[in-house]
């Protein structure tokens, strides 16, 4: 069994808002081992970005409160004081965000600051910076490095700007790469080979990445296991091949329908999960996705608890249906062929 | 740029000419002008002419530098060079005070935001902003300058004392007058300067910045600051502009500091209109001028614009 | 920047007010309301507000000063009179006489106005006289009455004038934006102080008689027409700003396509959108329009005497202030309070309505 780097349990995020208190994780755990990619996968707001920024200490403030364990290597990030955190950020865990172009600093050359993470760790002089970041850059494939360094953010396309934030990410050699929808604002065949570049890079960082996103489509091809996120809590959790091919959630099933699939017929409009996510302030009674479930009887009043209720060990759901029922009827949601989808 | 200056010589023209009506030459000439030198204004300005000319001849007389105050026959532009030593005083060390106190003050209260320091702070500027300027120059020279009568007399009571007389001099004199004109400012600059703080710190590269693992004082400094500070380097840009070009006229009259804005004030009471307009236009001329500086200094402060 | 600090988590408070308040239901409230029930829980501008409203009512019953305290009107120059101070007989203003200065004897030019008698003199002169015999309580009372009326109604033309014109540049564009802008760049251009007095100095030469207005030179519209036009741009540049951003929003195109004319996209539906900016600049623009009142007055070129404004009688007591310093400073003292009140209420204002909004300020 390889190296177990994070161990995050029963991981809680509440915000204080002018509004009542927003819980924005609510009670997650998972862990990861290096060389394995984790996706986390869930709609707009379900708490992906939270518990990747509490994971970096990014979402401290006078107004979080958080409970649980984040242990890297042993050590609980969430006790780690403000100053000793720096050391782990960039140094341990690096991160990529979702945009690009805000995501960078638009006054400074891509070479600076890509140089100044590394030096903020390493007492390595400007021209031996300079050098790595070079190097970097190559290695996430930006061509013509030796001039491409002294550019600004504004002359990089999105795409190369979120391979210059992959390079800064990785400039330290961090154990663990946290990119955060890094796809999201790119167009679809740049969406692939930033994919396959975070893919080959975690090989030759020897590292491990959780990959977050809202389209299950992307990490299809890179993630070991996979988490799918709903209102703050762990709604399904599994093998790649568990969420794939026996998904047990319907809300599982409304994002799996609506990435257009090779293997599948191609549905007639591509489908969305109707209604929107509950408040986080007032969430509803029972099961989260209740409002919005087609599948939904009186027990869905009770909270499911995240149990293993099919023959695989390991994959987790939060759903009361019967498996058999689920399995029979899944198709519909998943291929479009339902009624909702209207 | 010449077209903005263009355009601003006309407002002139059309404050101190068009909008009082009845006859020019007589309002110009002021209330104690002879009927000699009415004629000779109404000459001079060709105000017998079309309004384009009478235009022209205005500008003309401004930048031949031959307009008259008619209350007591000296050149405008000459007297405006003379005040350009005092108003440059001024306007420098007031500026550099506001600057660097409105820098301070902003970062210190945005970096502690909701504390004891930060209300401080907020408290005292919002005091700062709310003080007439005429009143705060007038009580701060009443009980610390001169024989005010309040027994404490730590400063001069008001004048200027060129540099190159007496630099020891020229700062004693210039201190009150340098807080006085800075106090309004610090208030203002720093109240911008931490709002302008706090939204830059939600900022995504600030974020990027936290990700890296870098120290807070250098997130402040380099990326937060940085940004900023942008928006403040127009708002000093035309403040310093507006102060140069005699725009501290009350300051200047509450400390009898014979500068540009102390000239302009003198001729109110005259209503001798020369001077005013002389005045007004250089004042204006300077923001013009700086408007463009800042425009530079924005180029250079952010390469987005400098390299499109 | 980033602390653990537990002790000032706000998470108690936060949870009883969700539960005061039935949670979700906030969330989808308007604008207006959210902003209101922040307002409300903002003591500290409340507090300021209710001072500003308390100066501007004593202001307004100036009159009943004058019959019920002071017995003294405004303009009521007594130089020779006397008052009964503590059953003593002293006069109003002490003529000439000679005074010691640092040892030094120096003489006196005019008359030394009696100071402030609080309660001693039965009402009369409770802050004290002006050169003039005239008492400087009655006095402040209406020269804020003035001050503020200036205040008040040049900030209001300004606002209308500078929304007008922000609506149309950014409604219009093209040509019309270009004009507008232009306009605004202009009047920028020019110190505001300097422009004022070079204005209030041109006009109180004959007053202003052009078209259908008529004023004359010593009348109070003279500054209030001075002080709206020289902050127009500072309203009306961020204004068009935030118009032209609205302008292609799909709320806008939806009432175009349903056949709304300009005039009412324009102010049914551009306009409720900037309201909260306007509101907020409004206030702020009143307390700069108070401090450009008494910059003008005091240098002579905004309220014109004998009328007291708040400036003019700063003006008048710096001539005394080794002697009378009362003429000068209770109306500073006046002037502060309430453009304090109006910045503290202004910011609360913007920090629940609109926490962009922000105006550049000038007084030299
Ligand atoms: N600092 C904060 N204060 C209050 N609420 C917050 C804070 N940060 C996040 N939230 C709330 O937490 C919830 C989860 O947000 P999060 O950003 O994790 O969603 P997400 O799954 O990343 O969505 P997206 O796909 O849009 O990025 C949201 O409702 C958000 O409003
Ligand atoms: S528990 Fe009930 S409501 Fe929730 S997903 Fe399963 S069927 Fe739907
Ligand atoms: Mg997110």
């Amino acid at each position: 069994m390889a190296e177990r780097l994070l161990e995050v349990k029963d991981l809680n995020v509440k915000f204080a808002t002018e509004d009542g208190i927003v819980q924005a994780v609510d009670g997650i755990s998972f862990d990861l081992e290096r060389g394995k990619v984790l996706g986390i996968v869930g709609e707009s707001g379900s708490g992906k970005s939270v518990t990747a920024m509490t994971l970096m200490g990014l979402t401290r403030g006078i107004n979080a409160r958080f409970d649980g364990e984040v242990l890297y290597k042993g050590t609980d990030l969430l006790q780690v004081s403000d100053r000793d955190m720096q050391n782990y950020r960039g140094n341990e865990l690096g991160i990529i965000f979702q945009d690009p172009m805000t995501s960078l600093n638009p006054v400074y050359r891509i070479g600076e600051q890509i140089a100044e993470a590394i030096q903020a760790h390493e007492n390595v002089g400007k021209r031996a910076a300079r050098a790595r970041t070079i190097e970097l850059l190559r290695q996430v494939g930006i061509p013509n490095p030796e001039s491409r360094v002294d550019d600004f953010p504004h002359q990089f396309s999105g795409g190369m700007r979120q391979r210059a934030m992959i390079a800064m990410a990785l400039s330290c050699n961090p154990s663990i790469l946290i990119a955060d929808e890094p796809t999201t604002a790119l167009d679809v065949t740049i969406q692939a080979q930033i994919v396959e570049l975070v893919s080959r890079l975690k090989d030759d960082f020897d590292s491990a990445v959780i990959f977050i996103t809202h389209d299950l489509g992307v990490i299809a091809d890179i993630a070991d296991e996979i988490i799918v996120m709903y209102a703050g809590r762990v709604v399904e959790r599994g093998s790649k091949r568990d969420v794939f091919y026996d998904p047990q959630m319907p809300y599982t099933w409304g994002l799996l329908g609506s990435i257009p699939r090779l293997d599948r017929p191609r549905p007639e409009r591509l489908h969305t999960i109707e209604g929107s996510p509950p408040s986080l302030i007032n969430p509803p009674e029972g099961c989260k996705f209740r409002p919005r479930c087609p599948h939904a009887f009186d027990r869905c009043m009770q909270e499911p608890g995240l149990e293993n209720r099919v023959e695989t060990p390991g994959h987790l759901d939060r759903c009361w249906l019967d498996v058999d029922y689920k399995r029979e009827h899944r198709d519909e949601t998943i291929s479009g062929g339902s009624t909702e989808a209207a | 740029m010449l077209l903005v200056l263009l355009a601003v010589s006309f407002i002139v023209y059309f404050i101190f000419i068009v909008i009082p009506g009845g006859d020019p030459a007589q309002r110009i000439a002021g209330k104690v002008a002879t009927q000699a030198n009415i004629l000779a204004i109404r000459k001079k300005l060709g105000l017998d002419q079309s309004f384009i000319v009478q235009w022209y001849d205005l500008v003309k007389a401004l930048f031949t530098a031959k307009l008259v105050s008619y209350s007591n026959q000296t050149n405008v532009v000459d007297q405006i060079k003379q005040g350009l030593p005092a108003t440059f005083s001024l306007a420098i060390g007031a500026g550099i005070i506001w600057f660097g106190f409105g820098v301070l003050v902003g970062t210190i209260s945005a970096v502690t935001a909701g504390r004891i320091s930060d209300r401080a702070i907020t408290a005292l500027a919002l005091i700062g902003i709310s003080m007439p300027v005429a009143w705060l120059g007038l009580i701060l020279r009443f009980f610390l300058a001169g024989d005010g009568g309040s027994g404490v007399s730590w400063f001069p009571d008001g004048g200027y004392v060129p540099l190159s007389a007496n630099p020891a001099q020229w700062f004693y004199h210039l201190i009150l007058p340098w807080l006085t004109l800075a106090v309004l400012f610090i208030g203002f600059y720093g109240r911008v300067l931490r709002s302008n703080i706090l939204d830059t710190i939600n900022e995504d590269f600030v974020r990027t910045a936290k990700a890296k693992g870098l120290s807070s004082r250098r997130i402040l400094v380099k990326h937060v600051l940085r940004a900023s500070l942008i928006p403040i380097v127009t708002l000093f840009g035309l403040d310093f502009a507006s102060v140069l070009g005699g725009g501290a006229i009350i300051t200047e009259t509450v400390y009898n500091l014979h500068g540009v804005g102390w000239y302009a004030a003198q001729s109110i009471a005259s209503e001798d209109l020369p001077p005013l307009m002389g005045v007004t236009l250089f004042g204006a001329m300077f923001i013009v001028v700086f408007s463009l500086l800042v425009d530079i200094a924005y180029a250079y402060l952010d390469p987005r614009i400098r390299l499109s | 920047m980033a602390t653990t600090g537990q002790e000032e988590f706000t998470l108690d408070t936060a949870a009883e007010l969700a539960a005061k308040e039935g949670g979700s239901q906030i969330q989808g409230k308007s604008p207006w309301v959210l902003a209101g029930r922040r307002m409300r829980r903002n003591y500290v501008s409340l507090a300021f507000l209710g001072i500003f409203l308390l100066i501007v009512i004593s202001c307004l019953l100036a009159p009943l000063y004058v019959s019920q305290v002071s017995h003294i009107p405004q303009n009521d120059v007594r130089t020779g009179a006397t008052v009964v101070e503590h059953g003593k007989t002293v006069n109003v203003i002490s003529q000439g006489g000679t005074k010691i200065v640092n040892g030094v004897p120096q003489i006196v030019f005019g008359g030394v106005p009696i100071g402030a008698q609080w309660g001693a003199a039965g009402g009369k002169y409770v802050l004290g006289a002006d050169e003039l015999g005239r008492d400087v309580g009655t006095r402040l009372l209406y020269g804020g009455r003035n001050s503020l009326f200036i205040g008040v109604t040049s900030a209001a033309i300004c606002t209308t004038l500078s929304v007008v014109l922000a609506l149309l540049a950014g409604y219009f564009g093209g040509i019309v934006d270009w004009i507008i802008s232009r306009f605004f760049d202009l009047v920028w251009a020019f110190p505001v102080v300097l422009l004022g007095i070079a204005l209030g100095t041109a006009l109180s030469v004959n007053g202003f008689h052009h078209g259908p207005i008529n004023v004359s030179s010593g009348s109070l519209w003279i500054p209030i027409g001075v002080i709206s036009f020289v902050f127009i741009p500072y309203i009306g540049r961020p204004l068009r700003g935030q118009v032209l951003a609205l302008r292609n929003r799909e709320f806008i195109e939806a009432a175009t396509a349903q056949g709304a004319g300009p005039v009412r996209i324009m102010f049914s539906e551009l306009l409720p959108n900037v309201a909260s900016s306007v509101l907020v600049l409004f206030t702020l623009i009143v307390a700069n329009s108070i401090l450009t009142e008494v910059g003008l007055s005091f240098l002579g070129a905004g309220v014109q005497l004998p009328n007291p404004s708040w400036g003019t009688m700063i003006q008048e007591g710096s001539k005394l202030l080794s002697t009378a310093p009362q003429i000068s400073l209770f109306p500073g003292i006046a002037i502060a309070l309430t453009v304090l009140s109006l910045n503290v209420f202004g910011d609360g204002l913007r920090d629940a309505l609109d926490p962009r909004a922000k105006i550049r300020i000038e007084h030299g």
